[in-house]
């Protein structure tokens, strides 16, 4: 299996995500450059986090519309995996691949803080290894990490459990002080229909190590890496 | 031609910046000012004379860039068509 990483100008958690890949999960990664149109040598994508041109615009916005994202619509139309982290997330709800939008945190401050969010399902190639209601443990450093959608939208996304993560406190709590950036119903990652794309606002690929701190994003990685090898096996 | 799009922030969508700035007018001693919100505005530069011919893609170009639909409304304004000549 085969792991890709995508670099847009502005990426800067590109190569946090290739090491987690690369050394920690211990599977083939590269990267590929926003100008890439071919994904077919690839079986999962990580949009990762950053300031993708410099959040001109909106976080996201001119980055939806660079040709290696119309190359990641085919590959999920096609059933690719793909996980979008921060910047990532924002990318992906721009391009129309995931509902919703990313504004302003509430409070206008970026945060960069340690959070907990609670695992909502573990149906989904990226929590198959983690537990139902478990709490991670996840670093978060965002300005525009505050998700909005309309009613018609949060109402899909309760009934098809496609909330995957919500913000909590350390009892697993979702309260608004437990909310960093006022999410609407504490959301901090969802995923779309057909459940292979994935994107949250904290940073699983900062949390697989101990010595960070905290290794609770680690199963994110290797949920997806064992998917792929049960795919694989198949 | 030239072009005027301007992107706002939809009714139901919290606008905390704006907030922001009517705090600090209230502040200042504005306290007839009773809301602020924030929004975006273009000045696009085309190369074609007719109005008609631009008013496609500028709405498309402010749908599908410049404004994020799900949150954001956005509307355009084309200059006075400058082909004809003097107006008869």
């Amino acid at each position: 299996m085969k792991f890709g990483v995508v670099i847009f100008p502005g990426s800067n958690c590109d190569h946090d995500a290739y090491h987690v890949i690369s050394k920690h999960v211990g599977q083939p990664v590269d990267f590929v450059w926003h100008r890439e149109t071919d994904l077919s040598s690839f079986d999962a994508i990580v949009i990762p986090g950053g300031f993708s041109y410099g959040d001109y615009l909106r976080a996201g916005a001119l980055a939806s519309h660079s040709p290696v994202m119309r190359a990641v619509k085919d590959f999920a139309a096609n059933g690719g995996y793909v996980l979008g982290i921060c910047n990532g997330f924002q990318i992906l709800c721009e391009a129309g691949l995931l509902p919703g939008a990313l504004v302003r945190n509430e409070n206008l401050h970026f945060i960069c803080d340690h959070i907990h969010v609670r695992v909502e399902t573990t149906e989904t190639p990226f929590t198959a290894n983690l537990a139902a209601r478990q709490i991670l443990h996840l670093p978060i450093a965002h300005a525009e990490g505050n998700y909005v959608c309309d009613e018609a939208t949060f109402a899909e996304l309760t009934r098809d459990e496609r909330i995957i993560f919500r913000y909590c406190d350390h009892e697993g709590t979702t309260n608004p002080a437990a909310n960093p950036n006022g999410s609407h119903n504490s959301i901090a990652g969802i995923c779309n229909e057909a459940r292979n794309v994935l994107g949250l606002m904290p940073h699983p690929e900062r949390a697989c190590e101990d010595l960070l701190g905290s290794s609770d994003g680690s199963p994110i990685f290797r949920s997806l890496t064992s998917t792929l090898a049960a795919k694989a096996a198949r | 031609m030239k072009a005027k799009v301007y992107v706002t922030l939809k009714p139901s969508v919290l606008d905390p910046q704006g907030s922001a700035i009517q705090h600090v007018l209230e502040s200042m001693g504005y306290a007839n000012v009773k809301d602020v919100r924030q929004g975006k505005y273009f000045e696009i530069a085309l190369d074609e004379n007719s109005k008609e011919a631009v008013r496609e893609d500028l709405e498309r170009i402010a749908r599908e860039v410049l404004a994020n639909p799900v949150i954001e409304d956005a509307r355009v304004e084309i200059e006075a068509d400058t082909t004809q000549g003097d107006a008869r």
